[in-house]
């Protein structure tokens, strides 16, 4: 084994003491396998009840419940929209996911800029306090947001879903684009002062576009969020059907393979989108690269 | 931590308080003043016969008291299988999070992706899709029977195990990913260093990568703890009347039976818990940032 391994150069600068052949080649090269295959299967562990959502969204179900495999058919995709009060329930989702993204990315943009670009008195505590949010359940912030709109006597319903979505969507965009702007060198902005641009220029020109993959992931993020959240919507919804409530409150009668067919297709937009932005980063990052 | 000079970085008096405002003035109103609105719904009188909706704040402890006695198991079984799912979570999570980090070379970008991507189906979609797999007529039930290591009439669903698992595999990512984060962080000279001392590849990534991976695996498990703590989807869905979680208890008591001040009472003492139980994870695992 000695032989094999010998380096054509300088071959007394690496002595290759004894130590070093435990463990033996053999056994790492079993335990780097295994550790690859437990990965895989954690990796296929992920996917299985998507295979699952995305076959039965194939499914011709006997009677209400698309919960057994019964035959193939194309009828769900061909008529997707067959549910009225559904498709309802997912514009509704869409509306709000929309709206409250926009509003999420502005507040939570100019907190990152506050938190990246200044020194201040209180930053620890801002830090901890856009984290409090997302360490409490689920489950109290949509009781205790209830509470209040209870104690208000404000009737719930769009207008509080948006709240609340909102309210949990600024931390999430303030922590990522506070984490895509740490480390960033902010005399560029100066060097734009100094170069004659007003602050506004400077801001459209130099700051803005620096946030904007930050933000792009943010919204990303947070637009997924809004359309999945449960449980803070169920507390504040009032008579407003979103999609996921729709889909809690019909179980128990009747499980149609459209919300398959929907739920394929967030996840097929979503993976486009997912695509998009890898190639774009990644063509971003050879130009930054070879500038000649 | 506020004090260190980064480049170019301001001293602002107005400023970062001005684009602050808006953000944090709606964290304030809606995150801070209702837990406190929370708090004191929990000390109210709670709704009987003659005042159905009253909520006349009373100092009323008892409900407390009430709440904690009546539904400590589940409070109990909460934090049991939320503390299984975390367990199981890390299990799964962190060599995949490993494999990708120091193995992924130029997939690295599509492996975090593949593992992002199932969770672009919504939460309630999901655990659905496991009660299919997992159903009683389904192909997982009849084969383990068929081998006989479940017994001719034995179930996963309405098991604990099968909350756990629905636990497990809804907050896996929020494991997976910031494991991933710190361990991609990592120099790779310190563990060719470490392997240049003579360190077996055990004992380089117990004395140095798995050192350094612990703020990710601090921020991961809190992530999948707190709320697999709360949730109430599993155990709706997977679950039987013999598994309900604290969450299943307050839904039902304040959407269902509108005693707010009890679901009030259960929420916060969960509250508390969690912020005592972070508190001393933090001391025990000596991390001080957490975000």
């Amino acid at each position: 084994m000695t032989a094999t391994v010998a380096p054509p150069v300088s071959p007394t600068i690496d002595p290759a003491p004894i130590e070093r052949t435990f463990p033996p080649p053999w056994l790492r090269k079993v335990g780097t396998i295994s550790l690859n295959v437990y990965a895989g299967l954690g990796l296929l562990y992920l996917f299985i009840p998507i295979f699952v959502i995305v076959i039965f969204s194939f499914n011709q179900p006997k009677g209400r419940f698309n919960i057994v495999w019964q035959e193939f058919t194309l009828a769900n995709w061909k008529d997707p929209f067959a549910i009225p009060e559904l498709v309802d329930a997912f514009k509704l989702s869409l509306e709000i996911a929309a709206i409250s993204t926009g509003v999420a990315l502005v507040f939570g943009g100019l907190i990152a800029l506050a938190l990246t670009r200044y020194r201040f008195r209180g930053n620890a505590f801002v830090n901890l306090f856009l984290v409090l949010p997302l360490t409490t359940p689920e489950i109290v912030l949509g009781a205790s947001l209830a509470s209040l709109f209870i104690a208000q006597g404000t009737d719930r319903g769009f207008l509080t879903i948006l709240i609340a979505h909102v309210m949990f969507c600024v931390s999430f965009v303030a922590l990522t684009v506070k984490a895509r702007l740490r480390g960033f060198d902010w005399s560029l902005e100066d060097a734009a002062m100094d170069l004659g641009a007003g602050p506004m220029r400077t801001f459209t020109k130099v700051t803005f576009p620096l946030m904007i993959p930050g933000l792009l992931a943010a919204a990303m993020l947070s637009f997924a969020l809004s359309l999945d959240d449960f449980i803070i919507t169920l507390f504040n919804a009032g008579t407003e059907v979103t999609f996921p409530l729709y889909i809690f409150g019909v179980r128990q009668r009747a499980i149609p393979p459209q919300i398959n067919v929907l739920a394929t297709t967030v996840l097929v937009v979503s993976v486009v989108l997912l695509i998009i932005g890898t190639v774009a980063g990644r063509m971003r990052e050879r130009s930054r690269t070879s500038p000649h | 931590m506020a004090g260190t000079a980064r480049q170019g970085t301001k001293r602002g008096r107005f400023a970062p308080y001005g684009l602050l405002s808006p953000g944090v003035i709606w964290l304030i109103l809606f995150f801070m003043v209702p837990v406190m609105v929370l708090f004191r719904t929990s000390l109210s009188d709670r709704p009987n016969r003659f005042v159905p909706n009253a909520l006349n704040f009373s100092w009323n402890f008892s409900n407390y008291t009430d709440a904690l006695s009546q539904y400590g198991e589940q409070f109990q079984r909460s934090f049991v299988y939320a503390a299984a799912a975390t367990i199981a979570c890390f299990a799964i999570g962190y060599p995949l999070a490993y494999v990708i980090a120091f193995r992924g070379g130029r997939y690295r970008n599509l492996l975090l992706g593949l593992v992002v991507i199932p969770f672009f189906t919504t939460f309630l979609i999901r655990t659905l899709a496991w009660k299919t797999i997992l159903a009683d007529e389904g192909f997982v039930v009849q084969t383990l029977r068929d081998l006989g290591i479940l017994a001719a009439n034995g179930r996963l669903l309405a098991t604990p195990l099968a909350v756990i698992g629905g636990l497990t595999y809804n907050f896996l990512p929020f494991m997976i990913l910031p494991i991933y984060v710190s361990l991609e962080k990592i120099d790779r000279n310190l563990v060719d260093a470490a392997k240049d001392l003579y360190a077996t590849p055990a004992r380089a990534f117990w004395r140095v990568v798995f050192p350094l991976s612990l703020p990710g695996v601090f921020a991961g498990t809190l992530l999948t703890f707190i709320p697999a703590c709360g949730d109430f989807i599993n155990a709706a869905f997977l679950g039987s009347p013999q598994t309900t979680m604290i969450g299943n208890v307050v839904q039902n008591q304040f959407l269902v039976q509108l005693d707010y001040p009890t679901a009030a009472a259960l929420s916060f003492t969960l509250m508390i818990i969690i912020t005592v139980a972070v508190l001393i994870y933090a001391k025990v695992l000596g991390t001080e940032d957490i975000a």
